[in-house]
């Protein structure tokens, strides 16, 4: 790492150095949003991005001076700058914690009066000599990074790295379930108090990145994109920081193929629209899967409700081996031919459904013999418990199990047939059929 | 069922403490018997946002158990259970489990929060709910291994969970969750659980399996203490029952404190005027009333 660094004042370009501190970037921010998200703390680190601020501009002044008196050799020493910015951080920290202790004001109202006040202290403190740099801080830098930031930086989320990998479980367990990890043994003001530190550090590297007021947009869009595709707390780990840094990068690339344009605002858009694609595209609670969970959820109902439908003229006819006629499916369904066409184009589809005869016999196959008496005693049961344990009127059963027919599951029917006594007839006196036996009339 | 037939033969008389606020000298009378101690606290209070909840509690826990906490709402019932864990402070007094303070033995110790404690959108599954069961004995550094899985899934198997190991724990019915929290207590293979309400929001069928479960580790000489929030069932389940209302009322065996009597003092309205004036001397800064040995 080293001799990266000592490469970098002179050997690699602008571009690489942005690159290094995108890793850096998605290191530091990456793995802690994760935490900040799932703790609902994304208002925290907004204060803290603030509250560090004055701590920078007074780690510059610092700095200087001890340059001045020949105590360190850079004016922009990043470890004293570092070391400004934590104290600054936790004292915001320190500051919102004792006004909730000692007042009746609600935890966003004094994020809100300690985010502000802070980095207005902070532009005050800015005015009395601007020293050079601190403008990187304030609106990001990612293009114009030098191996003095780089160092910075990457020190930061070298610590931010290994502390979350050491720690790992009791963060976990703290964040999850407080009262739990006190069950654990764990140290949990410490943990809490290390957390802010963690995060005041990986504040100071986002910042350089894109600035004071972006940097929450760094702690938590990629997390919350990471939260939106998985529901493991390792993989949402590992997909934030690769989000983050493809955000840097692209936002770097992009930013730097417009001349004059600020890497900052462009990297939190990059960010933004990996959240659009996930809200969209997730794989599970995206847009489109449930849109297509939902559709598929209609279209089962749908083909159930034919099959029962189907179930009840055979039943009604006596199962006759020939099955059921068109005619008869058309009466019970109350459609038109070109309706029932369509409906029982879409159970041959899925492979229930028979045609004889020249299509005019319908015969269930073994499948679809197996879904329509599922979803008949299914609807049987229901209504024989509403009646029987739920002291419902035999005719306002119906309706009930006419939904819940399609969402009882076999754990659920086991319960309900126990409960029950293993009925062998529904409330108004019709079989309750047994899916696992065999068709009562035969297909082959 | 020997263990259990013991404990109901020969359990301890009552260590009912009906009178407010007379400190106790020495360990109660189940502290004495030929029972080792579980749990013990001696003038344990706790008040939050300057009101009291709890006052001065003395209580000592005889070990193999199954002992309900009852009492009406805002009794303090909950918070019993944590100032014990140390998830709330107490403004005053001790607790020890095992003979020693509760940081010393929290490795014995399993407990279950309430179920609205937990988010259940956090990214873990069943399987990562029940293995943090096992962290406590791992110590922080070291990676779970296969003898934690094994625990674990052992652990899940018991409360009928293991099926669901990979589901994400908010896909999951109420009765199943209490089951997952069920599993992480197990998991730790402690001696004394504690239990935050955990029939709450669950199904008939989940509650009695419960029941089971509870009675089964009591009959593996384990001490179970939950709070319970139904009078009727608690009857029914618990060997022990500790009436509470923001005062010890008593303590003892169900068929001794399940009385008319200790009830209406339990369920019959506050300590109105105590938590009152506790109140304005915290308010008025007059110096605090109960606690007397702050911390």
């Amino acid at each position: 790492m080293s001799g990266i660094l000592a490469a970098g004042s002179t050997g690699l370009s602008g571009l690489t150095l942005a690159l290094i501190a995108s890793l850096a970037l998605g290191v530091a921010s990456g793995l802690l949003g994760t935490f900040v998200v799932l703790r609902r703390e994304s208002l925290f680190g907004d204060m803290l991005s603030h509250a560090v601020f004055p701590g920078v501009v007074a780690g510059f002044f610092l700095s200087g001076w001890l340059a001045r008196e020949g105590w360190v050799e850079n004016a922009k020493n990043p470890l004293v700058i570092l070391f400004c910015a934590l104290v600054a951080g936790v004292l915001g920290a320190v500051v919102v914690t004792v006004l909730g202790r000692t007042t009746r004001l609600k935890q966003d109202a004094r994020l809100g009066i300690v985010l502000s006040v802070f980095f207005a202290g902070g532009i005050a403190l800015f005015g009395f000599g601007q020293p050079a740099g601190v403008q990187g801080f304030l609106y990001g830098q990612t293009a114009a990074i030098d191996a003095t930031d780089l160092r910075l930086m990457l020190g930061a989320a070298a610590i931010v790295g290994v502390a979350v990998l050491l720690f790992r479980r009791p963060l976990l367990v703290v964040s999850f379930d407080e009262g739990y990890a006190h069950n654990l043994g764990y140290p949990v003001t410490w943990l809490t108090l290390m957390f802010s530190v963690l995060l005041t550090m990986s504040v100071v590297v986002a910042m350089q990145a894109v600035g004071v007021v972006l940097v929450s947009a760094m702690l938590i869009t990629p997390a919350a994109t990471a939260h939106l595709m998985t529901d493991r707390f390792p993989r949402m780990m590992a997909l934030s920081v690769l989000f983050t840094i493809l955000a840097s990068v692209g936002g770097t690339l992009l930013s730097g193929s417009v001349s004059d344009f600020a890497a900052g605002p462009v990297i939190a858009l990059c960010a933004t629209a990996l959240f659009v694609a996930a809200y969209v595209f997730a794989p599970r609670y995206g847009l489109a899967a449930r849109f297509w969970h939902d559709r598929g959820q209609r279209q089962r109902i749908q083909r159930e409700n034919v099959l029962k439908d189907i179930y009840r003229v055979l039943e009604r006819e006596g199962f006759p081996a020939e099955g059921a006629t068109v005619g008869t499916f058309e009466a019970e369904r109350r459609l038109d031919r070109e309706g029932a066409e369509r409906e029982l184009k879409m159970l041959e589809d899925a492979g229930a459904l028979i045609r004889r005869n020249g299509g005019e016999r319908l015969v269930l196959s073994e499948e679809g013999w197996r879904q329509a008496a599922r979803v008949v005693r299914n609807h049987r049961l229901w209504e024989l418990y509403l009646t029987n344990e739920a002291a419902y009127q035999a005719d306002h059963v119906h309706d009930d199990a006419e939904i819940v027919e399609h969402l009882l599951g076999e754990e659920a029917i086991q319960r309900l047939e126990a409960e029950l006594g293993f009925p062998k007839t529904d409330p108004h006196g019709s079989p309750i059929p047994q899916p696992s036996a065999p068709p009562i009339h035969t297909t082959s | 069922m020997d263990v259990k037939d013991m404990t109901e033969g020969e359990l301890p008389r009552a260590a009912a403490e009906t009178d407010c606020c007379e400190p106790q000298q020495g360990r109660t009378a189940a502290g004495r018997s030929s029972h080792r101690v579980a749990l013990e606290t001696h003038d344990l209070t706790v008040t939050y946002r300057k009101r009291p909840v709890l006052y001065g509690i003395d209580v000592a826990i005889p070990e193999g158990n199954l002992i309900g906490i009852v009492g009406p709402n805002g009794a303090g019932k909950s918070t019993l259970i944590k100032a014990v864990m140390g998830v709330v402070r107490s403004t005053g007094g001790w607790v020890k489990v095992f003979g020693k303070p509760v940081k010393e033995s929290l490795k014995r110790i399993g407990y279950v929060p309430q179920r609205e404690s937990i988010d259940w959108e956090f990214p873990v599954t069943v399987m990562d709910v029940a293995l943090m069961g096992t962290y406590g004995k791992l110590g922080p550094f070291r990676w779970v291994g296969e003898e934690q899985r094994r625990r674990a899934r052992e652990a899940l198997e018991r409360v009928g969970m293991l099926p669901y190991a990979k589901r994400q724990i908010g896909n999951l019915s109420g009765g199943q969750q209490q089951r997952v929290f069920l599993a992480r207590a197990l998991a730790q293979d402690s001696d004394l659980y504690l239990m935050d309400e955990p029939f709450a929001g669950v199904d008939a069928a989940t509650e009695s399996a419960i029941v089971e479960l509870l009675k089964d580790l009591r009959s593996q000489g384990k001490t179970v203490i939950v709070v319970h929030h139904d009078l009727q069932s608690a009857r029914e389940y618990f060997d022990m029952l500790l009436l509470l209302n923001m005062r010890l009322v008593a303590f003892g065996p169900t068929a001794e404190v399940f009385t008319t009597e200790l009830l209406q003092k339990t369920y019959g309205g506050r300590l109105t005027i105590l938590s009152e004036m506790a109140e304005k001397a915290a308010r008025e800064g007059t110096g605090k009333l109960h606690p007397k040995n702050e911390p």
